[in-house]
């Protein structure tokens, strides 16, 4: 009597569990607060991206000269010498475009340099560094490693990305800009 | 010594400070600089040569001239 008892109650709990096992794991699941698997995206902030220029730029201006922070503010681009052999060839440090080199006494452009500094380190809704970070990293990278940087560095025949007249005439603003600063510092 | 580093849409970030000179701060500032380098970031020492600006890539801490202020990480160069 006893065995049979005992078997009717193993045969019941088996066919609860088959029966009810599954709606309750699902109130279970239910209760249990989800984690959050899709990445958070911060919300929209307008000033986000100026405020990080901001900070970009007073960083930008404690490491380069004041010659050529003022050349950013003012023509958007830093030119700076190269290293190399006789360093008759100069570069032009865009934010976000080429690095372009070009032949310091006559201006003739030599070639388009391709190179960013995309952060992939953290999953993040950009990659981009602010213009004036983007700009010191290349200035840093030059100073510290020209070849190492230029190595790295796509390279192809000028007006590639940027318009050679752009940049022409981007060396005759640089060329007036300087004299100027001459003129006002006599 | 403080190491900054640059971050997309913040500028650049202040992750550690401390005087070398101090074990407890070497030590803090160097786990930082080996935790930078293992996210596979490049470190640059801002430096002066008489009165001209430049910069020192460096790879380890031992590399970091005593009286540097600062060590900026950046991403490392990709062609683009």
């Amino acid at each position: 009597m006893s065995l049979f008892l005992a078997a009717s109650i193993i045969v019941l709990a088996v066919l609860a569990i088959v029966g009810f096992a599954p709606s309750v794991a699902e109130r279970v699941r239910r209760l249990i607060p989800r984690r959050e698997t899709r990445e958070r995206i911060p919300a929209y902030d307008p000033g986000r991206e100026r405020r990080a220029e901001a900070r970009a730029r007073a960083l930008l201006r404690s490491v380069v000269s004041a010659d050529e922070y003022a050349m950013y503010l003012e023509l958007g681009f830093i030119a700076v010498n190269g290293k190399e052999g006789d360093g008759g060839y100069g570069y032009l440090l865009y934010p976000h475009r080429p690095i372009v080199a070009f032949d310091v006494p006559t201006g003739e452009l030599l070639n388009e340099y391709c190179v960013g500094f995309p952060d992939r380190s953290e999953p993040s809704t950009s990659q981009r560094l602010p213009d004036a970070d983007d700009v010191l990293a290349k200035w840093m990278s030059l100073r510290a490693g020209e070849r190492e940087l230029i190595s790295a560095a796509n390279m192809h025949v000028p007006g590639r990305q940027l318009d050679p007249e752009q940049v022409a005439r981007d060396l005759i603003r640089l060329r007036e800009w300087r004299a100027r600063r001459v003129q006002a510092a006599a | 010594m403080k190491l900054v580093r640059m971050k997309p849409g913040h500028g650049d970030v202040l992750l550690a400070e401390g005087d070398p000179a101090v074990s407890e701060d070497e030590e803090r500032l160097i786990a930082e600089f080996r935790r930078q380098l293992e996210l596979g970031m490049w470190a640059a020492v801002p430096t002066f040569e008489g009165t001209r600006r430049e910069a020192t890539m460096v790879r380890d801490f031992d590399e970091v001239p005593k009286d540097a202020e600062r060590v900026v990480f950046f991403p490392p160069a990709a062609g683009g």
